[in-house]
Formats: structure tokens, sequence, C-alpha cells
């Protein structure tokens, strides 16, 4: 498997996040706060976040790393160094 | 021959409007299947039908709004013969279409429950104008309260049709204010808190989650939601409903989960018996539900079976919810958020993991002591993760 991008990396967070919670608009997301201060999500949506990732980027993502995707940008730089 | 009813889905709901048969004549089906969707205060609900047959006559069109016990559909029950037509149908009567209490003064006398009166007066709401739910009938409490909406709702500019195409939000506002006045008006609630060590079970539950792939992991709420169902069959004065001035307790658990909608409002749905599933289960039947909550269709029996509710709030970092009982039932068990506390344990300060779980139950059913006992056993099972299973 080819190395994923940045790009396609923060493309899928982007398409999970639209999924889980519509009312998002990406462009608005500050890429260093909190994602779950500016995102409405429960542990049920944050499970799913991870559980859509898993399936469109193939990146095993262990309970313990779960404080990596905190901010849009810790995620990005997680998934890029996994994928 | 069996009646299909609009069923009551909840206490506060007086009417339903059918959006939309699932069946035509001459289906069969089967105890359990859902029949048709409902749209109420709280969203569109599949209804489950609770006999087995053959469909013989759909009563109710599409579209129509229709009160609580009104008659839907027609089931033939097996081996029952074909009745020839003219028996079977009772001139079919106009849809019964429920509108809100017109200011048109019925005829005849009224007759009025004095508390009814007393609240209209409280509410300023003109008795002359309120019409009883039943032609005929005693204008109660509920008549008067209803009026004082409707008179509220013609003040506010307020979209035609609301029930099925409208202001959505506004009426699972209205259920939600419904239900919590008469729980707070009707209800002696007493309040109960315990700290209980979770250290053990989340140590558990991390460990299991280790060896489980992304999908299948379990949440936090998971093992305790079976250890409160466990708890709750040891204070079974929990678990039921008053209703007519008495408690009935219930065998079965149905763990009503209180789940926040994107945008605000909240349902509270059952997970059935869930002090008999295990935790794989309990996560599907949660997922189940919280997807089709917060995008599909809930079922009937959910929304009409809790027998008491859960609510955990710990995810905003709340360390204590003492809730509202959603009557008929007589307790609700508050979750708040596991945090990392100093305890001291045979003489010295040690950091465990914990979480503050609270109870709020009716004093008509049982006292302080009954309730404390509850929340031990929850204390108790949460030690033991392995045996939740």
């Amino acid at each position: 498997m080819t190395a994923l991008t940045r790009e396609q990396v923060r493309a899928a967070i982007f398409d999970t996040l639209c999924a889980i919670a519509p009312e998002v608009d990406p462009a608005s997301i500050a890429p260093d706060e909190p994602l779950r201060d500016q995102v409405d999500l429960d542990s049920f949506d944050f499970l799913n976040v991870i559980i859509h990732l898993h399936e469109k980027l193939g990146v095993e993502i262990p309970e313990s790393d779960y404080g990596e995707l905190a901010t849009l940008d810790s995620a990005v730089a997680y998934l890029v160094r996994r994928g | 021959m069996h009646e299909f009813r609009m069923p009551s889905l909840g206490a506060d709901m007086e009417a339903g409007t059918l959006v939309e048969w699932m069946i035509k004549p001459g289906d069969e089906v089967k105890r359990g299947q859902a029949v048709a969707v409902v749209e109420t205060q709280k969203g569109a609900i599949e209804v489950e039908i609770w006999e087995s047959g053959t469909v013989e006559r759909l009563v109710v069109e599409p579209g129509t709004k229709v009160p609580v016990g009104e008659l839907l559909a027609l089931l033939r029950a097996a081996g029952e013969p074909v009745a020839p037509q003219v028996e079977i149908l009772p001139p079919p009567a106009p849809a019964p279409v429920s509108k809100v209490p017109s200011p048109a003064v019925p005829e005849g006398r009224q007759r009025i429950s004095p508390s009814a009166r007393k609240l209209a007066e409280e509410l300023g709401v003109d008795i002359t104008a309120v019409q009883p739910s039943e032609a005929g009938g005693v204008i109660s409490r509920a008549d008067v309260e209803r009026a004082a909406q409707a008179a509220q709702a013609e003040k506010a500019p307020a979209p035609p049709q609301e029930a099925v195409t409208g202001d959505w939000r506004r009426q699972m506002r209205k259920a939600i204010a419904a239900a919590m006045s008469r729980s707070k008006r009707e209800i002696p609630h007493y309040y109960l808190g315990a700290d209980i060590n979770v250290t053990r079970v989340t140590n558990w539950l991390a460990e299991e989650n280790t060896k489980r792939s992304v999908a299948e992991r379990l949440l936090p709420v998971i093992p305790m939601m079976k250890a409160v169902a466990l708890a709750l069959r040891e204070a079974p004065e929990m678990n039921g409903f008053w209703v007519d001035g008495a408690f009935r307790a219930s065998e079965a658990v149905h763990l009503g989960m209180a789940i926040a909608m994107r945008g605000g409002g909240l349902v509270a749905p059952a997970i059935h018996d869930a002090d008999r599933k295990s935790l794989d289960q309990l996560m599907a039947d949660l997922r189940d539900l919280i997807t089709r909550v917060r995008g599909g269709r809930l079922r009937s029996s959910e929304m009409a079976d809790p027998t008491v509710t859960l609510t955990n709030l710990g995810e905003q970092g709340v360390e204590q919810v003492f809730g509202v009982i959603y009557p008929p039932q007589v307790a609700i068990v508050g979750l708040g958020k596991i945090t990392g506390r100093p305890r001291a344990e045979n003489g010295t300060v040690v950091v465990r993991k914990v979480i503050t779980a609270t109870l709020a139950a009716d004093h008509r059913v049982s006292d302080g002591h009954r309730g404390a006992l509850f929340l031990a056993a929850l204390g108790r099972l949460l030690q033991e993760p392995e045996k939740l299973r």
C-alpha cells in the first residue's frame, strides 16, 4: 500500500466528521484546538469516527492511541505516520 | 378479529399521525412485526403489532392524526374464517382526526372537574372554550393544559400542519416539557449519590478492548449498563411503573437509555432485557439504538417499554447528574464522568478511578434505604467486571 498523503488523510477526516455531525463546517475547524470542543461528539460518535477512519484509510488505531486524535493536526500527523 | 389500535408511545403522547402503512390487506403479519410508521412529537416511530394474523382492513388513511387508543386496522387471527364484508365492516367512520381544541363552545352544559377549573383560572384559560378529550366527557386538567398550549401556539407564528411537517424541534420540546412537568408535579423524588471505585472495570475494559478490532470495541458505559440492570433485580422497587395509584413492578429490565439528539432534544428508548444480555449484545443494541435515534426510526416497543432510565452525562465533564423521573417509571439512574480521585484505603491515600452514580427514585414506591441498597449493589457488581459478561 502506498503511503497516505496529508491531503488524503485530511479529506477522510472531513468526510467522517460531516457524516457523523452534519452540522459541521469543516472550514471552521481550528486545526490545533481539541476536536471534541469544536464538534459535538460523544464517545459513541468518537468511536464511529475511529471506525470510519479505519475503514477508509486501513489504519489500525488502538484505544491507547485515541489521545493522538485529539486535534485535527495531531490526527493528520498520527494517521500519516501509521498509514 | 383483532383490533390494532394507536398505541401510547410514552406518558406524554395523546395522538400520532399515521405516515405510512408497511402492510396491506391480505398480508400475513407476525407478532412483533413493524406494520406502520407514526409521526409523534418525538419523531417517526415504527409501530409493531402484538398479534399474528392476516390483515383484514386498514381503517385509517396515511396523513390522519389519530388519538391514542383509536382503531387503526383489523386483523384476522390464524384459522379465523374470512368474514363476509357486511359483518366486519361498520360504516367506515370518518377518520378520527383530532384537532386542537377549537374555541367553539360545545353544545350542552360543560362538565368540568374542580381541579381542572382551578387550573384554568391559574393559566388564564377561558373554560367555556375548553373541550373534553372525549365528546361529552368531563373536562380534565389535561384538557385545560392542552387548551393553554393551543392558545400559546396560536400566539406564536406556528407553521401549518406542524405535527407532520413542521417545527419538529418545538414539538419535541413540548413533549419533554409535558412529561417533565408532570414528573415534578406528581412524583415525590428522593435523591442519592455514591462514589464507586471503577478502577477494576475500566482496566478490565481497556485490556478487553486491546483484543478487539475497532468495530468490536466496547464503550465504558456498556459494563455500567449491565451492572445497573443486574442491580435492579436486587432492588425491584426501582424497576416498573406507577399506574392508577399503585406500583406495578416489572419482571423484565428494559433499560431506557437517555440519548441526546443532534441539535437538541432527548429520547430514552429501551434496550430490552438488558440484565440478560451479554456485553457484546448490549453494545450492538446500543449502537443500533443511537444510530436510529440520530438518523432513522425508533420502534414503538422501544418508546413505550422502558421500566427504568439510565442517563450518562459524563461526556462533557459532568460528575453528578440527578435525573428527573420519566413517568410512569419510578426511578432514573445517573452516571457522571470517570475521574481519577484520591481515596483513603488502609490508612494511605491512593488515586483511583471513580464514578459518581446517582439515583432519583419515587418516594411513593421506595424509601432511601432501598435506594441505598440499589447503589450498594451497583458498586459491588462493578468490582467484578469479569462476571458482567
